[in-house]
């Protein structure tokens, strides 16, 4: 197979205007990246086909190898109405944008951004003592009588905004506790409770 | 004559359907019944196309009666046609769905009534390219279905959509421009883009040349069925669409690009000259996309994060080239399609009766509406692997594919295999406790809608009104239906999993495959691996 050189350089500038202008901002930088990107790939499509030879309609006398093959002709057609197609969708697309957003930028995925910027601790999760969240009150009692949930006078110490670093309160029940005394609920000896008969706060 | 010779028909029916309802875009029942019945008529159609290969082996029809390798072929063996029925049983109800959700909501939120047209015209591409013999017939079959997500990505023009559209559209005409170009590269090195001609041709080609079209058609498969470093535009593009589009797109769209990857792996490029960088890919495309997904919030993200991460342990399977393990792998994606588009459909339903998709946000769901908590727990369970559902099922597969091939980076894949399946289940676990289980009080601004008080119905309902306003029937039924279907998944997988391992079987024999296409005195070359193997 033998190719014609012009058209493969004329390719390769097609490719390299193309790859450079999709990477832009600019929508409409992008689709001509496209563009070229497209018509550069029904040049390698033509080069496929070897050099040209004469038109593909039969004719007894001539020797097979003489016609030009039809083949990718017929492929360089169908990517040509795809591409116009797609065109026509990404203009439009391209004119919505500029509609709703008076920018012909891409425009940044606010979910994105706020999953990006959530900090690592989550109040729900993370929190030493967490958020209660059930109607039973929040302490356990360990195998050796003492809480499980004893982390020392500072009930959580919280980062993220909103939750504060210390003297946060925990709803149980109807009531609102501070942390820290929560934490010491239950305990034997505990200042701000008596135990009732079964575990519970009386 | 055989039913085989029908099969143009899975391709025609939708478009002749896509057709008639463009014609009917002013009555929408008519457009309903119409689009409804059609897509109906091409599942029975694709069952009776997978009956006859299972009984009668793989049939190659010539379209136009252009002989192979010149003209068009379709090819129906068993794994085409498996994929057939799933995806158009799993079109079928998302339809249903949509059309419950057109009517409940007066089409105010999308024009609907060109919803129709569009999503026939997307079955249709999704049956071509899993008929296709030839290459570009397979590029085709992409077009027209990315051109009709095209549009279904960005109905109703609103901000958000129109910015995912962007990125989508942009990332698939790069990976559209990539396959052309392979396909060019496949033409000039080769003379033909029959896939059973390349298979006997490419044989004899040189090393170099073979291993540069290979990796030039997995990358462009690669970026298409979101394989990890491919894998970015998904999760960015997925969740904004309306809930039974993203739905269809998480089922079909990467699942077509997967078949591909199979087609190329074990039709064209047969052996195993590219395992070792696949076995990677895999690793990561799991890895990666579920700790994607449990930094999200948003149910919909979080969905399309698994998807990336599950779309690793099908490359997983396909990339141990053995016949357990493609087996397996043809399961998983059997599989995976249901589960996906049921519980994308759930989120639709969640984001109806919570008035939001952020976990931040639900809370209590379990109590106002049991039945939504149950067709959300089935599948997320399902995903996640556990035992006995077809997850469960498809992922000891591959992991008994795995540890029977036996190499260091396979044992490597099965850890990570079930790492991923742990991860998941801790990711739909915190949607389930957040969303189903606390209080709505503890939630960050709940809607109002979570907060309303329960009526105790005047008609009788448990649920109360704001159940039968929000979870129309049409809606709440087509969810069950492929619920159901996913169960029945379960139930029939040893049958199902015959047919995936007969599948496999035959893709890489492709004796069956080449000699439907050219002939039956076709001599099939000998597959080439660089040792190892048998």
């Amino acid at each position: 197979m033998s190719v014609n050189l012009t058209l493969l350089a004329v390719m390769g500038a097609l490719y390299a205007c193309g790859i450079y202008l999709l990477l832009e901002r600019s929508l409409t930088r992008v689709l001509l990246g496209l563009m070229l990107l497209a018509n550069a790939t029904n040049l390698l499509l033509l080069a496929t086909g070897g050099y040209a030879g004469l038109a593909p309609l039969y004719a007894k006398d001539t020797p097979a190898q003489d016609y030009n093959d039809p083949l990718p002709q017929a492929l360089i057609l169908t990517s040509i109405v795809i591409s116009f197609a797609v065109t026509a969708f990404m203009l439009g697309i391209i004119y919505r944008t500029w509609v709703l957003a008076r920018q012909d930028e891409i425009q940044d995925d606010v979910e994105d951004l706020r999953v990006a910027e959530t900090p690592s601790f989550d109040a729900e999760d993370d929190a030493e003592i967490p958020m209660e969240t059930s109607e039973f009150p929040l302490t356990m009692l360990g195998s050796n009588g003492r809480s499980v949930s004893d982390h020392g006078p500072v009930a959580y110490q919280g980062t993220a905004e909103g939750i504060p670093a210390s003297g946060g309160t925990v709803t149980a029940g109807a009531r609102e506790i501070a942390a820290t005394d929560a934490a010491a609920e239950e305990k034997p000896g505990s200042r701000n409770v008596n135990p009732g008969p079964e575990g519970g706060v009386k | 004559m055989n039913i085989a010779s029908f099969a143009p028909l899975a391709v025609v029916l939708p478009i002749l359907g896509a057709a008639l309802t463009f014609v009917l875009i002013r009555h929408s029942r008519a457009q309903r019944t119409v689009s409804i019945a059609l897509l109906s008529l091409t599942l029975g159609l694709e069952c009776l196309l997978l009956a006859s290969v299972w009984e009668g082996g793989t049939a190659a029809v010539n379209v136009g009666g252009w002989l192979p390798p010149w003209g068009i072929v379709m090819v129906v063996d068993q794994f085409s046609s498996l994929m057939l029925v799933v995806s158009s049983a799993v079109s079928l109800a998302v339809l249903v769905y949509a059309t419950g959700q057109g009517m409940a909501d007066g089409d105010q939120d999308a024009p609907v009534s060109i919803f129709h047209p569009t999503y026939l015209i997307l079955v249709a591409g999704v049956s071509n390219a899993f008929l296709s013999g030839d290459l570009f017939n397979l590029y085709v079959g992409f077009e027209i279905l990315l051109t009709a997500s095209y549009v279904l990505m960005t109905l109703g023009g609103t901000g958000p959509r129109i910015r995912a559209g962007v990125t989508y559209v942009v990332v698939s005409v790069v990976s559209s421009v990539l396959f052309l170009i392979s396909i060019a590269m496949v033409y000039g090195a080769t003379g033909t883009v029959n896939m059973a001609d390349l298979a006997i041709k490419l044989a004899d080609l040189d090393e170099g040349t073979r291993t540069l079209l290979h990796v030039m058609l997995l990358v462009a498969f690669g970026i298409k069925a979101a394989v990890f470093p491919l894998s970015f535009w998904l999760p960015d593009s997925y969740p904004t669409a309306p809930a039974p589009v993203t739905a269809v797109f998480a089922g079909l769209l990467t699942k077509v690009g997967v078949y591909a990857m199979v087609r190329t792996e074990t039709l064209l490029f047969p052996g195993d000259s590219l395992n070792t960088p696949l076995m990677v890919a895999a690793l990561l495309t799991m890895v990666v996309g579920i700790l994607g997904a449990l930094a999200q919030s948003d149910i919909k993200r979080l969905l399309s994060f698994t998807l990336v991460s599950h779309i690793g342990y099908m490359v997983f399977g396909l990339a141990m080239s053995s016949a357990a393990g493609l087996g397996a792998a043809v399961f998983y994606v059997a599989h995976h399609i249901t589960i996906q588009t049921s519980l994308f459909l759930v989120t639709g339903l969640i984001e109806r009766r919570g008035g939001s998709s952020s976990v931040d946000r639900l809370a209590g769901l379990a109590k106002l509406s049991p039945l939504l908590a149950l067709l959300f727990f089935v599948p997320a369970m399902n995903l996640a692997g556990i035992p006995p559902f077809s997850g469960f099922l498809g992922k000891v597969g591959l992991m008994q594919a795995g540890i029977e091939l036996g190499t260091p980076l396979a044992y490597t894949l099965v850890i990570g295999g079930v790492l991923t399946s742990l991860l998941t289940l801790l990711a739909v676990a915190r949607v389930w406790n957040r969303a189903f289980w606390r209080e709505p009080s503890d939630a960050d601004h709940p809607d109002a809608v979570l907060l309303a008080p329960r009526e105790t119905s005047d008609t009788g309902r448990r649920g109360g009104r704001n159940n039968v306003t929000l979870l129309p029937r049409t809606m709440v039924g087509s969810t069950l239906g492929l619920v159901l279907l996913g169960v029945s998944l379960t139930v029939f997988a040893g049958p199902l999993f015959k047919v995936s391992d007969q599948a496999a079987q035959d893709m890489l024999d492709r004796s069956s495959y080449i000699q439907a296409v050219l002939g039956e005195e076709t001599s099939v070359p000998l597959i080439l691996t660089s040792g190892g193997g048998k």
